[in-house]
């Protein structure tokens, strides 16, 4: 096992250093830069464009520029923004509790649902039921984020005032947030309602991005069962007289399991990219918006930096997903 | 939020208890400012979160009209040659008293000195007191060329010279970039070595004194107590960020917030028809255009510019392209401008006409760029549809144009090039509310090359607009600028497009409330109905 772990870590260096240099060449490749987006409609002189290049230290080979990056990594210095002119890190852990909050309620609602809906369409298989799970998680995965948040908001929150439009919690409460994470903060600031207020508040933001997870982990419960259903020993227990329940719920589920925990790692990377889009709709301060705030305004440091801190992080995620993978497949582990 | 400054229990337990008495104005802001000094950055955005609700200027704009009333300066003088302008201060203003700042002293010379020093200073010790830090509206305003020297007479006297005499100076001062700052927290933030504080708690002497920023969620200012024009009708402001426009305008269908701008086009009738609410619209203090390049043939002919002119249908991009929240501009400045000569007659919509203009210059089988800006302005919210508007007008009288674009950055600095192939459409907002803002900056032979993009160097025009520029008598400078638009017109250097209209939606409990035809977002003096 700790031979699979070390080859494993060892791995992450190579894919580490590859992101440093896709997410530093990202945003050079775009056209334009920050100074001319700085100045816009009201121009800049030619010498004051090169004065800030130089400030900036854009004037510079290209490999300089990548070597200074990497150096300042290796010093834990990330940069700071040339829009706000505040530190890269200090940003990206400001906002970074706010989409792990939603990430978590998204994943765990695509779960809690998805699972026993994939179970019940492969025992099912063929019947209505299925082909209505199916079929809703069909939609589900064709899904126009966008579209499907707006349409909850003009319903639940427009012609229904069942829940709020937009934000993390009301603004009535004001308080420190010690954690970042507004549920935990609510309870912890001991304001009457607070707590519900943050709960009311993430109900149509999880649902919009749980959609997609949902319909994915729910198609491939369904056909890893289908698969497991079929095997010999699920057979034999079926004919020692184990009841329905047994069979499907212990010794098909788990196995079935390995591939669906898969997904689910992987769809880690998908809430992050559909974060940007629910972050956008939802007001929710988190880190999908403030990147493409500062794709949108060529803020290099933030850019490079907060993709490369996006890919750590899922890179560790995927990383947790091969260990656990390996632990529920000793298989694995061997190879 | 762990960095922002807190104001621990007292604030939190104020808002609550007095809750049902407070009065609290919540504001949907369409994005995060960048930061809180106004001086270091450029976008409306950021001035609606900092220099509007926490600043005070020498001068300022009175709400709703782009008049100089007193600011921090109760009175000003000019002197005859125009180069020297003193201001008298106004004596018992208070800064605020915030968590991370207790004045010891008023408003006096000292912060007016620091404010301008610090931006005009090379050697001062707050001019680069950010990584990268640049004083982009002062530069571009041209105020390191104009400004000589700004003496402090005594405490309560300032004295600005000037390089040259230009008579929009005053104007420039009630600008946001010219908010002032106070020496003594400055002072303090350089003796603890915590200078980048400046741009995150903000210390002004405006009506309302800055609480807490949640980075990209919400702003939170509370009425300044001290303020010298008395304290606000309304106790609390809130900005709650909202980005996208639906989303903004289902929050206030919902009660969510009292103030959203920007609604979609589309959205404005259901809004309008909503009892609970009221939208308020102005003509914004903006044009967009389509600029020839009048250095390169044909376009140096001023009667094909006008032929072409003539070709364009502005009603139908005012349909399509502004869907109704626009008028058809005339004009390079906007009609709520004064100065404004409205006896100008527009090139009439005369395609025919138009075609036999061209002929009649020995134009034929015309080929064009048009240049479509890549995002979306006040002035021009889709420029694609509009050069594809533009390029169907040309064909119907001969003239074959191919729609262009590049990435914003790249089609700002390209479009300048002096030789450039094709007509680029763009536009400008007035920054201080003065013609000169839009006639030199953008049609001045000093601009050609930069943000002049016709490339238009007429001797008449500059003439009347130097000459206005440098005189103080507002009877002759409206006379000058008058003159001007006619000589703009008779050479179209420009297709003049439109005009936006701003549509500000609000609840109707939401009391005087006054659009800013600068196209700020400002809550001094507003109320709410209990």
């Amino acid at each position: 096992m700790i031979g699979f772990l070390l080859k494993r870590i060892l791995l992450l260096i190579p894919t580490f250093i590859g992101i440093t240099i896709v997410s530093f060449g990202f945003v050079r490749v775009l056209p334009g830069d920050p100074v001319l987006l700085m100045a816009g409609e009201r121009g800049i002189t030619e010498e004051r464009y090169a004065a800030l290049l130089a400030e900036f230290g854009y004037n510079r080979p290209m490999w300089q520029q990548y070597l200074e990056y990497l150096k300042d990594l290796l010093h834990g210095d990330f940069g700071n923004s040339l829009v706000t002119k505040q530190p890269v890190l200090s940003e990206f852990f400001t906002l970074f509790p706010a989409t792990v909050e939603l990430a978590l309620c998204a994943i765990v609602l695509a779960i809690v649902i998805g699972i026993p809906a994939g179970i019940i369409a492969a025992t099912k298989r063929g019947s209505f039921i299925d082909q209505s799970i199916m079929g809703t998680a069909l939609v589900g995965y064709s899904m126009p984020i966008f579209w499907w948040g707006l349409l909850l908001i003009i319903v639940f929150s427009g012609t229904l005032g069942w829940t709020p439009v937009s934000g993390r919690i009301s603004l009535l409460y004001f308080f420190e947030q010690k954690t970042g994470f507004m549920l935990i903060d609510s309870l912890l600031s001991g304001q009457k309602g607070a707590f519900a207020s943050a709960v009311q508040h993430l109900i149509l933001p999880t649902i919009v991005l749980a959609t997609i997870p949902l319909a994915v982990i729910a198609r491939q419960t369904r056909s890893a069962m289908l698969e497991v259903l079929g095997e010999d020993y699920v057979r034999t227990a079926r004919a020692k007289g184990l009841s329905a329940r047994l069979v499907v719920g212990v010794h098909a589920l788990r196995n079935a399991m390995i591939p669906v925990i898969t997904v689910i790692g992987l769809s880690v990377g998908t809430l992050l990219a559909g974060a940007i889009l629910t972050e956008t709709i939802f007001s929710w301060p988190g880190i999908g918006k403030w990147m493409i705030d500062s794709i949108s305004r060529r803020d290099y440091p933030v850019v490079q930096s907060g993709l490369l801190l996006i890919a750590a992080i899922i890179m560790i995620v995927n990383l947790l997903v091969d260990i656990t993978y390996g632990l529920i497949n000793p298989r694995i582990r061997h190879q | 939020m762990r960095k922002t400054p807190f104001v621990l229990g007292c604030f939190a337990a104020a808002l609550l208890s007095t809750a049902a008495h407070a009065k609290t104005l919540v504001y949907c802001s369409e994005g995060s400012p960048e930061g809180f000094d106004p001086a270091l950055y450029t976008a409306g955005t950021t001035f609606n979160a900092s220099s509007k609700p926490v600043y005070n200027r020498l001068v300022e704009f009175e709400r709703g009209s782009t008049k100089i009333i007193p600011g921090l300066a109760e009175s000003w003088t000019a002197s005859d040659d125009g180069l020297e302008y003193t201001f008298n201060l106004r004596k018992g203003v208070k800064f605020h008293t915030t968590s991370y700042f207790t004045p010891s002293r008023d408003f006096n010379a000292d912060d007016v000195l620091f404010t301008f020093n610090r931006q005009r200073d090379e050697g001062n010790a707050w001019h680069k007191y950010t990584e990268g830090t640049s004083w982009e509206y002062f530069s571009g305003m041209d105020m390191p060329a104009l400004i000589k020297d700004i003496v402090k007479v005594d405490d309560y006297t300032v004295k600005f010279i000037l390089n040259r005499p230009e008579s929009p100076t005053v104007a420039n001062l009630a600008m946001d970039f010219a908010s002032i700052v106070s020496k003594e927290y400055a002072d303090s933030l350089e003796a603890s070595g915590n200078q980048t504080s400046l741009n995150q708690m903000p210390i002004g002497t405006g009506p309302f004194k800055f609480v807490a920023y949640q980075k990209d969620a919400v702003i939170r200012y509370q009425a300044h107590g001290d303020y010298w024009d008395g304290k606000q009708p309304i106790d609390d402001l809130v900005f709650a960020i909202t980005t996208d426009n639906s989303v903004r305008m289902q929050k206030l269908k919902a009660g969510e917030c009292h103030v959203a701008p920007y609604p979609n086009p589309a959205d404005l009738e259901a809004l309008k028809a909503d009892p609970n609410l009221e939208v308020q619209e102005q003509e914004g203090l903006n044009v967009g255009y389509l600029a020839y390049n009048t250095k390169v043939a044909p376009f140096d002919n001023a009667k094909v510019r006008k032929a072409l002119n003539m070709a364009i249908n502005k009603q139908a991009i005012l349909d399509a392209v502004f869907e109704g929240a626009g008028i058809a501009a005339k004009n390079p400045i906007p009609p709520t401008m004064w100065s404004y000569n409205d006896a100008i007659v527009d090139d009439g919509y005369d395609p025919v006409a138009a075609k036999a203009a061209l002929e009649a210059e020995g134009v034929t089988d015309l080929s064009m760029k048009i240049w479509a800006m890549p995002v979306a302005r006040p002035y021009n919210p889709n420029a694609r549809r509009m050069a594809e508007l533009i390029q169907a007008d040309f064909a119907a009288i001969g003239v074959t144009a191919e729609v262009t674009s590049y990435e914003w950055g790249e089609y700002l600095k390209l479009s300048k090039d002096e030789d450039r192939d094709g007509a680029v459409l763009l536009g400008w907002t007035g920054d201080n509310g003065d013609p000169d803002n839009f006639l030199s900056v953008l049609l001045s032979c000093s601009s050609v090359g930069g943000s002049n993009r016709a490339q238009w160097c007429n001797k008449d025009f500059d003439d009347l607009v130097n000459k206005a520029k440098a005189s103080s008598d507002a009877a002759e400078r409206t006379s000058l600028y008058e003159q001007a638009q006619v000589v703009f017109k008779e050479q179209a250097p420009w297709a003049t497009i439109a005009h936006s209209v701003v549509f500000m939606p609000m609840s109707n409990k939401v009391q005087n409330y006054k659009m800013d035809p600068l196209g700020g977002h400002r809550f001094d003096g507003v109320d709410l109905a209990e």
